[in-house]
């Protein structure tokens, strides 16, 4: 048994698989399949300040070996999350982490406020990167003086650690990531879904109610590993890594490239058992490569 | 309900149309069928596909307890299902199930008219075989295009009452189900499930006529277990996914008349 256990600016995980935001719902969708306290985390569904109904049918279409979804944040709002999910999931022995997003800074502010003296939550990931909110979201996180302002407010506001989460839709993410490790983030996680597009073109209308959407899946996975090797060389905090993990050696390929810790995502989709599996296969990997310590095989590349 | 991931092995596949085939498949390891609801669907992941990334849902057509099989009336709409209706005795396919809410009787209802348009009969024959061993009598209005058309009419008239409309008059009453004159019967509740538009013209009938109508939706999935909210409807709560809250929904519950 290899040792597994690897921390990410201040939090420690039992191993580096956790999965992300919006594809894995409240853990509680995936417990008939896997025992939650085997993953090393899960990040809950993006979090608002107030409810979201988000954005009108259709929000999904299929596309070459991944998906556009147009989902928009949907969400029953933080105090939601705290009075009526939070006392289900404190009990559990994994890290439960909350995605927050704004349209604002101060709505940011203001949910990592609340989240604050939630005892059982030791991380909150901040998404200035959704590409399917009118407000907000990707706009934060396109521009290296939004995402540092962002960083900076939430810093303040929310005593454990602060995972960034970055938007791929830009040109140099390394210059985001700087701008905000600058600002005091503990850690990044990249990459969030690419802005993309699709055509019925039979009924010539788009696939999706808001025209564009963002793309995840094994499509996305050569982008994600790039940036992420890309990052994990320009900033010294630990680097998150996700973006069409399909199986463990999708994870190792992430870990090989920088990340610290990965995120499965799309493909509880496919397999809602795979975060499991991926766990074994990083353990068996780091067995028949003769390492020990899976922090040895990070950034290798 | 517990819902499992299991591999299942094709006892038998009836082509029993060019555009549908008729999948029975039993447990690969030999055990027993999860409990299984009238209404219910499986989330089907598509091997043989290589365009096909998501899994699909399939309605559950029937479940044949003793035989311990489930069968999947599956509608060849694009590169996935067409793979999984050319699927032969034997081979394996991984299944999620047994996947959203089901058909319920209420207290007090008897009469109850099960109404299906093309493949949208799938859950018809499981939920009106369970009513019939409740001891209801329940009737069937099935829709198709033509005569050639109507699905699994061998296995609804062992049941119940078959009433016929295709849309050319090559059997049954001409024209779409509306036109039936068996809607317009003193009916205690209606189930639907068919294309969108025939299942909101149903509804509309069935509100002037005061009979409760119960639909089954087949919204775009993702993961079928509400964890990635795709497959939202909008209802009188918001928005709600089809794939937990429904596939079955009251339509006082949607907004279709509003």
């Amino acid at each position: 048994m290899a040792r597994l256990n690897v921390n990410i600016g201040g939090l420690s995980l039992k191993n580096p698989v956790l999965t992300a935001s919006g594809t894995f719902g409240f853990g509680e969708e995936f417990a008939d399949f896997i025992d939650l306290e085997k993953l090393g985390g899960f990040i809950v569904k993006g979090t608002t300040l107030e409810p979201r109904q988000g954005n009108p049918y259709p929000r999904m279409v299929e596309t070459p070996s991944g998906m556009l979804n147009a989902v928009g944040l949907q969400n029953k709002g933080v105090d939601y999350f705290i009075e009526n999910i939070y006392p289900r999931l404190s009990h559990l022995d994994t890290n439960v982490i909350v995605n927050v997003s704004g349209a604002n800074v101060a709505d940011y502010v203001e949910v990592c406020r609340r989240l604050a003296p939630l005892e059982r939550i030791p991380a909150v990931e901040i998404n200035i990167s959704c590409p399917n909110v009118k407000q907000g979201g990707m706009a934060f996180g396109t521009t290296t003086t939004g995402a540092a302002e962002v960083t900076r407010a939430v810093r303040d506001a929310f005593p454990r650690t602060v995972i960034v989460k970055l938007s791929p839709n830009v040109t140099s993410i390394a210059d985001i990531a700087k701008a905000v490790e600058a600002e005091g983030a503990d850690s990044v996680s990249l990459i969030n879904t690419i802005m993309g597009m699709s055509i019925d073109v039979e009924r010539q209308r788009p696939h999706l109610s808001t025209i564009t959407g963002g793309l995840s899946g094994a499509a996305v996975r050569p982008v994600a590993v790039r940036m992420v090797w890309q990052v994990a060389h320009a900033v010294k905090i630990p680097v998150v890594g996700l973006g069409g993990i399909m199986n463990g050696r999708d994870a190792i390929e992430f870990m090989l490239a920088g990340a610290r810790a990965i995120q499965v995502g799309t493909a509880n989709f496919v397999d809602p058992a795979v975060t499991v599996k991926i766990i074994d296969y990083i353990n068996d990997y780091c067995e028949r490569h003769g390492v020990s310590d899976v922090n040895d095989i990070v950034g290798l590349i | 309900m517990k819902k499992h991931i299991l591999d299942f092995e094709v006892v038998e596949n009836r082509c029993i149309h060019n555009l549908y085939s008729l999948l029975v498949v039993k447990p690969a390891d030999g055990g027993k069928l999860p409990e299984i609801k009238a209404g219910q669907f499986v989330q089907v992941r598509i091997d043989k596909s290589k365009t096909t990334f998501l899994r699909r849902p399939i309605s559950v057509n029937y479940v044949d307890a003793g035989k311990n099989e489930l069968w999947l009336l599956v509608r060849k709409a694009g590169d996935g299902t067409q793979a999984l209706a050319q699927m032969k005795p034997g081979e394996v396919l991984n299944l999620i199930l047994p996947l959203g809410n089901y058909f319920k009787a209420r207290e007090g209802e008897s009469r109850f008219l099960l109404v299906g348009g093309g493949v949208g009969i799938a859950p018809m024959l499981f939920w009106g075989k369970q009513l019939k061993e409740s001891g209801y009598e329940p009737e069937f209005l099935i829709g198709a295009r033509s005569e050639a058309d109507l699905l699994e009419l061998e296995y609804l008239n062992k049941i119940g009452v078959v009433h016929v409309s295709t849309d050319d008059g090559s059997a049954g009453t001409p024209g779409v189900v509306t036109l039936n004159p068996v809607l317009m019967q003193k009916w205690d509740r209606v189930y639907c499930c068919g294309p969108a538009p025939m299942m909101k013209a149903v509804s509309a009938l069935s509100r002037n006529n005061g009979v409760p109508c119960d639909v089954s939706l087949e919204n775009m999935m993702a993961c079928g277990l509400g964890a990635c909210l795709c497959c939202v409807e909008k209802t009188v709560k918001g928005n709600v996914c089809v794939c937990t809250e429904g596939p079955i929904f009251n339509t006082n519950e949607l907004t279709w008349h509003d």
